[in-house]
């Protein structure tokens, strides 16, 4: 196992900066997670830690070697795709032997290492098959096991899981873990999905337009995203954000929509910090708005705009303003509610974007 | 699917796709019929009874029997295999490596090939046959058809060449395999569909070719089977027709047997390709 | 955007690349090179100007567009207006006409009426070219071929169709023989044309007609661009009638092809049949141009 660093790591593609001087410090068996929406720039970030693409600048590591002009076969890397890209026209014992084949390892050490791997991913039944005859999840876990037969130094995940379908996915997911544990490698894992990064990853980085915005343990991240767009692509559904003008005069914020709230709402410290009349965006997750069905002090009217049961808890959405606000309530039958509601926040979980769209801290 | 058209315009189908089945079909039936009539003429009847006779004269004929076993196998499997082997390696090259404008190289190419062909390229390349001693070769006639056909060849090979997807080509570079091992171990079983096409499509179009060795073969011994019916001529100049049906019937049947299989095993789909 | 990576470094995909420009080179670049130089010379195969051809300028173009005589019978003018019509009949009409109109016929159709038709167009135009050339020759036959035993029974006479209509019979024989490129390709447009579009017009009430001009004219718009300056090019250049008629009767089927056979390999007069050929060349590359801007074109629409 081996660190890695990304040094100021830049790759264009004509006029566009897929990644734009990204700088990362993975530890020594550690599992860090890309995690951003489609064209962030995550999965080059990740073709370019296994020299699948060439980097226009900056400086690439792999343990103490630079790697940064070196093909992908002298990096020492194991990589799964997201299609697999598991050889239609070699068995399943050929294709998971293959990087011990090209490195020159005898057929009887090949199957036996072959072997011991496919039993440890609960495929060792399968080797004389197809990847045609293969389920998803069984060609999942042979592609996985390609990776982990010749013991690499990092380990690279291209959405590997967003082939399966939820169920299998799920317990992929539940493996994936146990089997970084138990190995102790050293895993970048890109996906678009934030479940998976926050169930697998020690740290995620979240990416936009080719920049990581905020790296971080995957609470930490959560709990205080630290820009706008983490605070607004985080959490399902996702943090509510209303737009407000401070009002040092009065003591209050006043929301777009007319309504106002104490300053004391974001907390004293911090209320004490913003600039008069600057112009802010509250931040405040489902779980910390509370419903009131009678006007309440401290709190904002809304419109019910609908009710979504979910099962395990409901979710309200209102109306304030133009915005809408989503209220998560643990509870599996939603309450009956008047059409206007009044929506206090706690005041520990309300976070407050600056002009430049960064957490005022 | 329902078949929800009006009666009339499903008869109107069927009707015009009579006509187009007559149109296509008719002109083909002397060349099944001909070949088993020991007393065939020019008129499409049914032999009264089938016979194999005229077979057994072409079977006779050394010179015709030779051109279509020897001279159309050497020429149709030489082409087959310079075809297959140098459009394999540069259809790859031209899908993955970076190549500025190679899908504009590629059709620039194609018409290339389109704008000195036929009798208008035959000049050139019979002087430029005749300086390299090429001429009365089956060698000239396999390079200079090989010539003719490698831009088609290539622009077919592409097709199937970029469907597979990379992640397989990325995956065995991740595994440690370097790139001409990439190309052995993953690309080259993958593309061996497109290869096949590529071959038996040449192959067809060298054992069907006319002009190029018509213009650059001179000894009968050489000849291939289309200039080998000029042997069932009578000395006046006219065809011995149940002889002609007959080795046309044999000269015919390896390609009929090349488009089953190839519409047996992939299909017969339009491979992007091209037939000249 | 799309950004293919490059799997391979450049110096072994140039190596891979090393035998095609070979063949390229030699075979298509250098002829088309030659056949100019060629073509201001006097060169022929045998006698004194076969080993050392003189260079006699324009002279053999002159003679090719010798005004005063050159639409006379067997004459280049002639020959390109042979050719001019045989391309629009059997190319322009016939081919790409019958190919839109079978794919087409049995677009989302699967039953064996599109396999029969299908599989005997494409028959026709696989059979080696001298094989068809003597069905045709039967087919055609005045007395006991199969078109005039059909049309003799159904009371429409009997013509001699090679000797009283010989360009319309290599129209009509060129159109047996290739329309099933244009089938194949048009058949293979249409089928991505997503069944959605179709089934869209289908609920807003269209008809049959409406159908095609509305959705699968504008779609495959591109294809017919690419379709007709393909055969249009490779009918100009086509020599399989030459199997059918040798050029007859007295030259009414001579196209271009058969004139540059006849004037370079019966006549073995390479200068002037270079000459020929470089105008031919020219014309092709035109076509080419053509087709290279409507190309460019499409990919802008796209």
């Amino acid at each position: 196992m081996a660190k890695v660093i990304l040094d100021k790591v830049t790759r264009r593609f004509g006029s566009v900066v897929a990644v734009d001087q990204v700088s990362l410090d993975i530890h020594d068996g550690e599992f860090i997670a890309l995690l951003g929406p489609s064209g962030c720039g995550k999965t080059t970030t990740l073709r370019l830690i296994a020299g699948l693409e060439q980097a226009d600048g900056g400086r690439i590591f792999i343990g103490d070697r630079d790697v940064t002009h070196l093909p992908p076969r002298d990096r020492d890397i194991a990589m799964v795709f997201q299609d697999y890209a598991l050889y239609p026209h070699m068995t399943i014992l050929e294709n998971i032997g293959y990087p011990l084949k090209v490195r020159g390892v005898g057929r009887d050490e090949l199957t036996r290492r072959v072997t011991e791997v496919a039993e440890r991913l609960q495929i060792g039944q399968l080797l004389e098959r197809r990847p045609g005859q293969l389920s998803g999840g069984q060609q999942q876990r042979a592609s996985v096991a390609r990776a982990v037969v010749h013991h690499s130094q990092v380990f690279l995940f291209d959405e590997p899981l967003s082939n399966l379908d939820a169920k299998l996915r799920v317990e992929a997911r539940a493996f994936l873990k146990r089997l970084q544990h138990e190995l102790g490698i050293t895993a970048v894992y890109v996906t678009h999905d934030q479940a998976e990064a926050m169930a697998l990853a020690d740290r995620i980085a979240v990416m936009q337009s080719g920049r990581i915005m905020q790296l971080g343990a995957p609470l930490d991240v959560y709990r205080r995203p630290a820009n706008l767009f983490v605070a607004s692509f985080i959490g399902s559904p996702p943090m509510n954000l209303l737009e407000a003008r401070v009002d040092i005069g009065a003591r209050r914020l006043v929301i777009n929509g007319g309504a106002s709230l104490p300053l004391a709402t974001v907390g004293a410290a911090l209320a004490e910090k913003l600039p008069d009349r600057s112009k802010v965006t509250l931040g405040v997750r489902p779980e910390h708005v509370r419903i009131e069905t009678d006007e309440a002090p401290d709190s904002i009217p809304g419109r019910v705009y609908v009710v979504e049961p979910l099962g395990g808890e409901s979710l309200v959405i209102a109306q304030v303003g133009e915005s809408l606000v989503s209220v998560r309530l643990f509870q599996d039958e939603p309450p009956a509610l008047p059409e206007t509601i009044w929506l206090s926040f706690d005041p520990e979980r309300v976070f407050v974007y600056g002009e430049n769209n960064e957490l005022v801290a | 699917m329902i078949d929800q058209r009006s009666p009339i315009l499903r008869l109107l189908t069927l009707l015009l796709a009579t006509v187009l089945g007559l149109f296509f079909a008719l002109p083909m039936l002397w060349l099944i019929t001909a070949p088993f009539n020991e007393r065939a003429t020019l008129s499409v009847s049914i032999p009264q009874p089938p016979s194999l006779a005229n077979f057994e004269v072409v079977f006779n004929n050394q010179f015709a029997i030779r051109a279509l076993f020897v001279n159309n196998l050497i020429i149709g499997g030489g082409v087959m295999v310079l075809i297959a082997i140098v459009a394999t390696l540069a259809s790859y090259a031209l899908s993955r490596t970076r190549v500025p404008g190679s899908d504009l190289l590629v059709y620039i190419l194609i018409l290339f090939s389109s704008v000195v062909s036929g009798t208008a390229a035959m000049v050139p390349l019979f002087l430029l046959a005749y300086r390299l001693g090429l001429i009365d070769t089956h060698i000239g006639v396999i390079l200079i058809m090989t010539g003719g056909l490698l831009p088609s060849a290539i622009f077919i090979m592409r097709d199937f060449v970029s469907s597979i997807p990379r992640s397989y080509e990325e995956a065995a570079l991740v595994c440690g395999a370097s790139p001409l091992r990439v190309f052995w171990d993953v690309a080259l079983p993958l593309v061996r569909p497109g290869v096949v096409v590529v071959a038996i499509w040449a192959f067809v179009n060298a054992w069907g070719a006319f002009l190029v060795p018509l213009v650059l073969l001179r000894s009968p011994q050489n000849m291939p089977a289309s200039i080998a019916f000029y042997s069932f001529y009578s000395e006046a100049g006219t065809p011995n027709l149940t002889l002609v049906s007959a080795y046309a019937f044999l000269y015919t049947v390896p390609v009929l047997l090349l488009y089953l299989l190839i519409n047996w095993r992939f299909g017969f789909r339009f491979f992007g390709g091209i037939k000249r | 955007m799309e950004h293919k990576p490059s799997i391979f470094p450049a110096r072994i995909g140039i190596l891979f690349l090393l035998p095609a420009l070979f063949f390229v080179a030699i075979f298509l670049i250098f002829p088309f090179i030659w056949v100019i130089i060629i073509s201001f010379t006097n060169q022929t195969l045998t006698g004194a100007t076969a080993a050392n051809p003189q260079f006699v300028g324009l002279e053999n173009y002159a003679r090719l567009f010798d005004f005063s005589r050159w639409m006379r019978s067997g004459e280049f003018g002639a020959s390109l207006l042979i050719t001019v019509q045989f391309v629009l009949g059997s190319a322009l009409i016939g081919q790409a006409g019958l190919g839109l109109l079978i794919a087409v016929l049995f677009y989302r159709r699967k039953g064996w009426a599109r396999r029969i038709v299908t599989t005997l167009a494409v028959l026709a135009w696989i059979i080696p070219e001298v094989v068809v050339a003597f069905a045709w020759f039967a087919y055609l036959d005045r007395d006991s071929g199969t078109l005039n035993m059909i049309l003799s029974a159904l009371g429409l006479g009997k013509p001699d169709w090679l000797f009283d209509y010989p360009l319309l019979s290599i129209i009509i024989f060129n159109t047996w023989r290739g329309s099933a490129f244009s089938m194949l390709l048009f058949q293979s447009a249409l089928e991505t044309i997503p069944p959605s579009y179709i089934e869209t017009a289908d609920v807003a009430g269209a008809s049959a007609w409406q159908k095609f001009r509305d959705i699968l004219v504008p779609l495959l718009r591109g294809h017919i661009a690419t379709d007709l300056i393909l055969i249009t090019l490779w009918t100009f250049n086509v020599f399989t009638p030459y199997l059918l008629t040798g050029g007859g009767p007295t030259n009414r089927t001579q196209l271009v092809s058969i004139y540059t056979y006849k004037t370079a390999f019966q006549f073995f007069r390479f200068g002037q049949g270079a000459a020929i050929a470089v105008v031919m060349m020219f014309i092709n590359l035109t076509l080419a141009l053509i087709y290279l801007s409507t190309l460019r074109r499409q990919r802008v629409d796209a």
